[in-house]
C-alpha cells in the first residue's frame, strides 16, 4: 500500500523525455501548468490531455503506473469538484435547488474542468519525476535557481537538502513498512477500528520512525564531513548539463503546442 | 506429534507485472512439526524472509497455501490477527521496533493487544523478562538507554510474551557481538526446551544452526533445496558448498580429511561429536596405543 506512493518516482529508461535536458523540463512543466490553467475552454483541456498522452507514450510509461500515481489525489479532485459543483454562482435559474445548495450549469462544467485540471497537473508533474532521477532534477533546479545568489540566497544549500530529502523517500518508506509489519506482527490494528483507535495505532510506528530518521541523519552529517563536504563553494561536478541541439528543437516544439493549447482560448 | 506449519506449493511475486518482478518464492513445499526447532538457511535473496512473512499473514501467498495449525488464514471466516498472535515473528533488528517509555511496556504491547486483563499481562510480561534474563532494574529503564544486545532481546521478550506456539526469528543474533550472540541463542533454546514451543530460526551462521536447530530447511533460489535432520544435511557438505552456503568449520576439516584419504564420518558438525570421532579413528588405527574416549582422553592426547 505505502509502495504505491509513485510521485518523486523515477521511471527509468532512454526515451527521447528521459534524455531531455532536466531543466527544459522543469521549465516545460511549469509552462504546462500555467498553460493548463490559462485554457479556460473544453477544447483547450481536451488538447492537453492529448498532449500528455502524446509525452507519456513518448516516455514509454506504462497507463497503469499513471493511474496509481493518481491514486492518492482522488480525495482531493473529489472535493475540488464537490465544492466547485455546489458553490459556483451562475446566471439564470439553478439546475437543482435544495435548502442552502443549488447547482448552476456553470457549477457542472467548473466541477469538470477543475477535477480534469487537477488530474493533468497531478500527471503532468509526475512525468518530470518519472523521467528524470532525483538526482539530475536537484542539479536542475539548482542550476535554474543560480541567478538568486546574487541576492545571497542559498541555492546550493537548498538543493542539496532537496537531493537528501528526496533521496529518503524510499528509504523511510521501506523503513515504515517494516516497522509497520513488525508491530501488526505483536497485533497491532492498522487497517480498521475507530478513528481513535486508529490514531493511537499510528504511535508505535511513528516513534521508531522518527528515532530511526534522526539516527539517518546523525550518520548522514557524519559521513558527509568525513569526506569534507563544506558546502557548494568550488565544488565541480561529475555530470555538467549541457543543452544540445536536441534539446532546442524539443524546446521549439513544446512552446508551439502550448501556443496551440492557448490559443484555443481566444477561438 | 503433529504438524503445525505446512506450505503447499507456496508462490510469492514481488512487483507482479512490473518491469522488475521477480519470484521471491517458487513452489515451496513442506512441513514443521510442533516441537521442532527448525533452521532455515540460504545465501542473500533466496527467499528466507517473504518465506517467514507468509506464516502470520504479512504476505499473501500469489499461489498456493499455508496452513497453520490445519487452518488456512486466507481462506474466508478465519481471523487474520488471531494467526498473528499464533505464529509470534522477531523481524530482523527488531530493536528498530522499540518505542514504548519502559521496557515493561513494550514487552506488554503484544499482550495487550490480544485483550488480555493486566494480570496476566503482568505475568506474561515476567515470564518473557525471565526467558531473555531482563532484571527489573531493566524493565523499568527507557529501551533507548540500553545496549544494542539489551534492546534485541526487549525486543525478543515482547513476541515472547504472546505465548505464541510458533517463535520464528529472522537473523536474531546479526551484527551482535560472539558473546551478545551466545546469549541470545541460548536463551531462545532454553525457550525452546522448558515451552515445548516450535521454532523457527533463520541464519546465515551454519555454526548456529548445527548447535541449535535439530532440522534445517535450506533454501536457494526461491525454492527449497533441501529439508531434513541437521545430521543428514550436514552429510550433504559439498552439495551445500555448491548452493554458495558455508558448513561449520569443524565440517571443513572433515572434508578435507576426507579428501585425504581418511576413512571417517562427513556428518560432523559440532565439536564434542567431532572429538569423539577423531578419538574413535585414532583407536581404530592405532589398537596397540587407545585412548579413552571419555573423560581425560582429550588431554591424555
Amino acid at each position: 500500500m505505502l509502495r504505491d506512493i509513485t510521485i518523486g518516482q523515477h521511471f527509468p529508461g532512454n526515451s527521447i523525455l528521459h534524455r531531455c535536458d532536466p531543466r527544459l523540463k522543469i521549465v516545460m512543466t511549469i509552462a504546462y501548468i500555467v498553460v493548463l490553467f490559462v485554457a479556460s475552454n473544453p477544447l483547450g483541456i481536451l488538447l492537453s490531455l492529448a498532449l500528455l498522452a502524446l509525452l507519456y507514450s513518448l516516455a514509454k510509461i506504462p497507463y497503469r503506473l499513471i493511474l496509481k500515481s493518481l491514486k492518492p489525489i482522488v480525495p482531493i479532485v473529489i472535493f475540488t469538484a464537490v465544492l466547485n459543483l455546489f458553490f459556483m454562482g451562475g446566471e439564470g435559474e439553478p439546475l437543482f435547488h435544495w435548502w442552502l445548495l443549488s447547482i448552476y450549469a456553470e457549477g457542472i462544467r467548473y466541477a469538470i474542468l477543475m477535477s480534469v485540471r487537477v488530474i493533468a497537473l497531478i500527471a503532468g508533474t509526475s512525468l518530470l519525476t518519472y523521467t528524470t532521477s532525483p538526482i539530475v532534477l536537484t542539479d536542475a533546479i539548482e542550476s535554474l535557481l543560480r541567478p538568486l545568489e546574487k541576492v545571497h540566497f542559498p541555492v546550493h544549500e537548498l538543493a542539496m537538502m532537496m537531493t537528501i530529502a528526496l533521496r529518503f523517500i524510499p528509504t523511510l518508506i521501506e523503513e515504515t513498512e517494516k516497522i509497520m509489519n513488525a508491530q501488526k506482527a505483536r497485533g497491532a490494528k492498522l487497517d480498521n477500528g475507530k478513528f481513535t483507535e486508529r490514531i493511537h495505532a499510528l504511535i508505535p510506528i511513528l516513534i521508531p520512525l522518527f528515532i530511526s530518521a534522526f539516527r539517518r541523519a546523525d550518520e548522514l552529517a557524519m559521513a558527509m564531513e568525513c569526506r569534507c563536504y563544506h558546502g557548494g563553494q568550488g565544488r565541480t561536478r561529475l555530470k555538467v548539463l549541457r543543452f544540445t541541439r536536441q534539446d532546442g528543437l524539443c524546446a521549439l516544439a513544446m512552446a508551439a503546442m502550448l501556443a496551440v493549447i492557448v490559443a484555443t482560448r481566444f477561438l | 506429534m503433529s504438524e503445525i506449519i505446512r506450505a503447499e506449493h507456496l508462490r510469492y511475486v514481488y512487483n507482479p507485472g512490473m518491469p522488475d518482478e521477480t519470484a521471491a518464492l517458487d513452489d515451496v513445499s513442506f512441513s514443521i512439526e510442533e516441537g521442532d526447532f527448525v533452521g532455515v538457511i540460504g545465501s542473500t535473496g533466496s527467499g528466507k524472509s517473504t518465506l517467514i512473512s507468509h506464516f502470520n499473514g504479512l504476505n499473501r501467498p500469489t499461489s498456493g497455501r499455508i496452513l497453520v495449525d490445519g487452518r488456512d488464514m486466507w481462506s474466508s471466516g478465519e481471523d487474520l490477527r488471531s494467526f498473528r498472535f499464533l505464529v509470534g515473528l522477531v523481524f530482523q533488528y527488531p530493536e528498530y521496533q522499540l518505542f514504548e517509555e519502559t521496557c515493561a511496556k513494550d514487552i506488554a504491547y503484544g499482550p495487550r493487544n490480544m485483550g488480555l486483563d493486566e494480570a496476566e499481562v503482568q505475568r506474561r510480561v515476567q515470564e518473557a523478562a525471565a526467558f531473555t534474563g531482563l532484571g527489573p532494574d531493566l524493565l523499568a529503564r527507557s529501551p533507548f538507554e540500553l545496549s544494542g544486545g539489551q534492546k534485541r532481546r526487549v525486543a525478543i521478550a515482547g513476541v515472547m510474551a504472546m505465548r505464541p506456539r510458533i517463535l520464528v526469528l529472522d537473523e536474531p543474533a546479526a551484527g551482535l557481538d560472539p558473546a551478545g550472540r551466545d546469549t541470545i541463542l541460548s536463551q531462545i533454546r532454553d525457550y525452546h526446551e522448558k515451552t515445548g514451543i516450535t521454532v523457527v530460526l533463520v541464519s546465515h551462521s551454519m555454526e548456529d544452526i548445527a548447535r541449535y536447530a535439530n532440522r534445517v530447511l535450506v533454501m536457494s533460489h526461491a525454492k527449497v533445496a533441501m529439508y531434513d535432520t541437521v545430521e543428514r544435511i550436514f552429510a550433504r557438505a559439498p552439495e551445500l558448498l555448491e548452493l554458495g552456503l558455508s558448513v561449520p568449520q569443524v565440517t571443513q576439516i572433515f572434508l578435507k580429511l576426507r579428501q585425504m584419504g581418511l576413512d571417517i564420518p562427513t556428518d560432523v558438525y559440532t565439536t564434542p561429536y567431532a572429538v569423539k570421532t577423531i578419538l574413535k579413528a585414532w583407536n581404530a588405527r592405532h589398537p596397540e596405543h587407545p585412548i579413552p574416549l571419555e573423560g581425560g582422553g582429550v588431554h591424555a592426547s
